[in-house]
């Protein structure tokens, strides 16, 4: 066994060790495979950036309270006085008595895509005070915070990247809407970075929304009584509410977006894949018949067919590491945290996210790369074991 | 021509080679043939939208709507010939995933879009009654909606004036091209105001056919001019600026596509092919050799290589171009998202000249190195 063993190390070594020899054919297996992974954790490190930004905005201690059968912020809407009925919940955290609940509206503003030139629809939120304490992950990182009672606003910090005329200390004026921004605000690269954020009162006043909100944001006393929120809010005559935890609101509003890019990324990659499997074949056909006399002189000198076999395979997978290697890293140095923006198309709305190369997008890269490896290697190893000695001798 | 054969030969000499190059070839195009489908799947109908139409928004954004009192004043505009008005309703049918566009519309809508095919009996339905809707076929069969069907849609924006639910008739199911968007679920607009809870009298949007398009930037700023400083400031575009800012709004897609493209086209096509035209000029140094002695010129040599490498990337691309042509060809997708799910010919087109060109690049090198082969070395290598 031990025997056996060192043979077929010996054999492989030798495959791996000769395949400089083999440059340019040899090369093809390597790039075509090293394209593949590019291709394959790019496509998907924009769904996942897409997704960490959007799953990062909510937090499981928080829940949303939209209309009864809105399918995102922007459809809904409630009168002002129940959310004076939600802040009685139970399950909410309270601090010196009051409720940690922000009700909120959200409407849409064209500002300019930095990278195009166009319109693009960025959400405008109007707030109240109470939204910075449940909002705790939002910092203030230039100029101040807005005003109450002005048309004072803060944007985010992805939103100032990606589009212009919003910039620290401009005026933006549509329509009836004139704000001038006066900060800027950071929570972390997450979706809400994408907003404008001024008071309710200003988004009521010129989009004649009256004493009305769309969404209601609740701190909760801890993620377990979300629900005793949930269940107090749901079965009130006074109310007509879905009640959703944050982190599950953001997933469902990701879903749609994600699962495109997903499927896009993958049927690319499955195809590609397979048309790189056929390059590595080419490869290793050439290597063992460039090698036809060598392999047969091994088993004439006595190493077994297992042995020869396995030093094919090890050659393609060496190939398919180097090329999976290359890949990887040539997707994290050239994509990871790309800066950019896209519309949701569950609610029309942009957000800004960087492309992220996860740690784990890498591993399935390298995964697949010695999959193809593997799948290019095997004919051309059966080719190469089953040789007869005789004739491949004769050969050439 | 004459030599067709002898490329040929060439090919099969090699079976194993020339099976794996040409599946390889194929893939690439397969690929390039997705790409393009996604493409022309993201850019939403830009390339169809009608020159003659024009799309009259709220100034501030879609999100805010706009007096139907508007319409009339439109209509009597110079240049504007038809003027009807759409609303966006949202909307689910059974199940939140159920989603697409639903609209409610004026009267005269389907006039301003004739590629909508709807038999003249089932639009006289349809004006008939009040609570009617006329549906794509791609829905009706995904929903398995039949003439004379009731169908509950559930609010999302509009709630109606009793629980949460709208119901509608179909009273016609609209065609068209492959290439037009064929999920769609219009009702009329009256129905909707009527039966909402506020925000009666306002509409999402105009829709316009001008008399004549190249005026159509003059006859915009004409009706914007007309409602400035009004309660309800406008923007008018035509159809395609509309669709194309649209289609901004979700990214640099085509950037995108051309830099995958250009790594499959270069990793699965030209890398593949180029080696194997190589390896095998290698193995045939010294036919070639013999057949310079022969007479054959170098122009000849070239060509016959250069054709061996065309005759791979036409075969390998060409069945990569047809085989996905015939399978997205299957009926446009099933999607609301992106309705438009084809291969459009002019991509095809482009498809078959890449192939040549790449085939043409690709089998360049190897060509050269057989033409510049010098006999006497060449006989003497093996």
């Amino acid at each position: 066994m031990l025997r056996w063993f060192g043979q077929t190390l010996t054999v492989a070594a030798l495959s791996v060790r000769t395949i400089p020899q083999r440059l340019s054919s040899s090369a093809v297996a390597v790039i075509g495979i090293a394209g593949v992974v590019i291709v394959f954790v790019a496509v998907l490190s924009i769904g996942e950036g897409f997704r960490a930004a959007m799953a990062n905005a909510g937090s499981p201690s928080r829940a949303i309270v939209l209309r009864g059968g809105a399918d995102s912020e922007m459809t809904s809407g409630f009168p002002g006085g129940q959310a004076d009925v939600m802040r009685e919940a139970p399950g909410l955290k309270r601090v010196d008595n009051r409720a940690l609940a922000s009700p909120e509206l959200y409407v849409m503003v064209d500002v300019n895509k930095r990278s195009t030139g166009t319109p693009a629809n960025v959400p405008l939120r109007g707030i109240e005070a109470v939204a910075l304490q449940v909002r705790d992950e939002a910092r203030v990182v230039e100029g101040r915070m807005f005003q109450f009672g002005t048309n004072e606003a803060i944007v985010g910090r992805s939103a100032t990247r990606q589009f212009s005329g919003v910039d620290l200390g401009s005026e933006y004026v549509a329509g009836n809407l004139r704000i001038k921004i006066v900060g800027v605000f950071d929570t972390g690269g997450t979706a809400s970075e994408t907003e404008i954020w001024c008071d309710s009162r200003l988004v009521q006043a010129v989009y004649q929304r009256g004493n009305s909100y769309q969404s209601l944001l609740a701190s909760l006393d801890s993620p377990a009584s979300f629900d005793t929120f949930k269940n107090w809010l749901t079965t009130n005559p006074q109310l007509n509410v879905q009640v959703r935890r944050e982190t599950e609101f953001y997933e469902q509003q990701s879903q749609v977006m994600t699962g495109l890019i997903r499927g896009i990324g993958y049927t690319i990659a499955v195809l590609m894949g397979i048309g790189a499997v056929f390059g590595a074949i080419l490869t290793m056909y050439t290597a063992v018949s460039t090698r036809t006399r060598e392999i047969a002189t091994l088993r004439a000198l006595g190493f077994n067919t297992a042995s020869v076999l396995i030093s094919v395979l090890a050659e393609s997978l060496a190939l398919a590491l180097i090329g999976g290697l290359l890949g990887g890293l040539a997707a994290y140095l050239a994509f990871n945290g790309y800066q950019t923006s896209t519309m949701n198309f569950q609610t029309f709305s942009q957000v800004a996210f960087a492309f992220a190369v996860t740690r784990s997008l890498l591993i399935q890269g390298l995964s697949y790369a010695l999959v193809m490896g593997l799948v290019g290697g095997l004919l051309p190893a059966i080719k190469a074991a089953r040789l007869p000695i005789a004739t491949a001798l004769r050969e050439l | 021509m004459k030599y067709l054969p002898l490329v040929w030969r060439n090919l099969l000499r090699r079976k194993v080679r020339t099976i794996f190059t040409l599946a390889s070839v194929f893939i690439a195009f397969v690929l390039y043939s997705f790409l393009m489908v996604v493409q022309a799947a993201f850019s939403m109908g830009v390339d169809m939208a009608g020159a003659d139409r024009l799309m009259m928004l709220h100034k501030t954004g879609l999100i805010q709507l706009l007096p139907i009192s508007y319409q009339q004043q439109i209509g009597s505009t110079a240049g504007v010939t038809h003027v009807s008005n759409a609303s966006w309703f949202g909307g689910t049918y059974q199940d939140k995933a159920n989603q697409f566009a639903v609209i409610a519309v004026g009267e005269n809508y389907f006039e301003l879009y004739p590629e909508a095919k709807i038999p003249e009996d089932q639009i006289k339905a349809w004006l008939a009654d009040r609570q009617g809707a006329i549906v794509g076929r791609a829905s009706a069969e995904k929903y398995g909606w039949k003439i004379g069907d009731k169908v509950p849609i559930q609010a999302t924006i509009w709630q109606p004036k009793q629980g949460q639910t709208w119901f509608f008739n179909v009273d016609g199911i609209y065609d068209g091209e492959r290439d037009f968007d064929k999920t769609n679920f219009f009702f009329h607009y009256e129905y909707l105001d009527e039966n909402r809870r506020g925000a009666y009298g306002q509409v999402g949007w105009y829709v316009m056919r001008i008399d004549d398009p190249s005026h159509a930037a003059e006859i915009g700023a004409r009706l914007d001019g007309q409602f400035i400083n009004s309660s309800a400031e406008t923007k008018t575009s035509t159809e395609k600026a509309f669709l194309q800012g649209f289609v901004n709004q979700v990214g640099n897609i085509k950037a995108m596509i051309i830099a995958i493209l250009t790594a499959v086209l270069f990793t699965l096509f030209l890398l593949v092919l180029a080696n194997t035209m190589a390896q095998a000029v290698r193995e045939r140094t010294s036919e070639l050799a013999v057949l310079k002695t022969l007479g054959f010129s170098n122009l000849l040599i070239l060509t016959l290589v250069l054709a061996e490498s065309m005759l791979l990337a036409i075969i390998g691309g060409g069945l990569g171009l047809a085989a996905t042509y015939i399978a997205v060809g299957r009926g446009s997708f099933n999607n609301a998202l992106l309705p438009v799910f084809i291969m459009r010919n002019r991509d095809v087109v482009i498809g078959l000249v890449l192939c040549c060109a790449l085939g043409l690049v690709a089998g360049s090198f190897p060509a050269i190195m057989a033409m510049r082969l010098r006999i006497t070395d060449a006989l003497r290598r093996t």
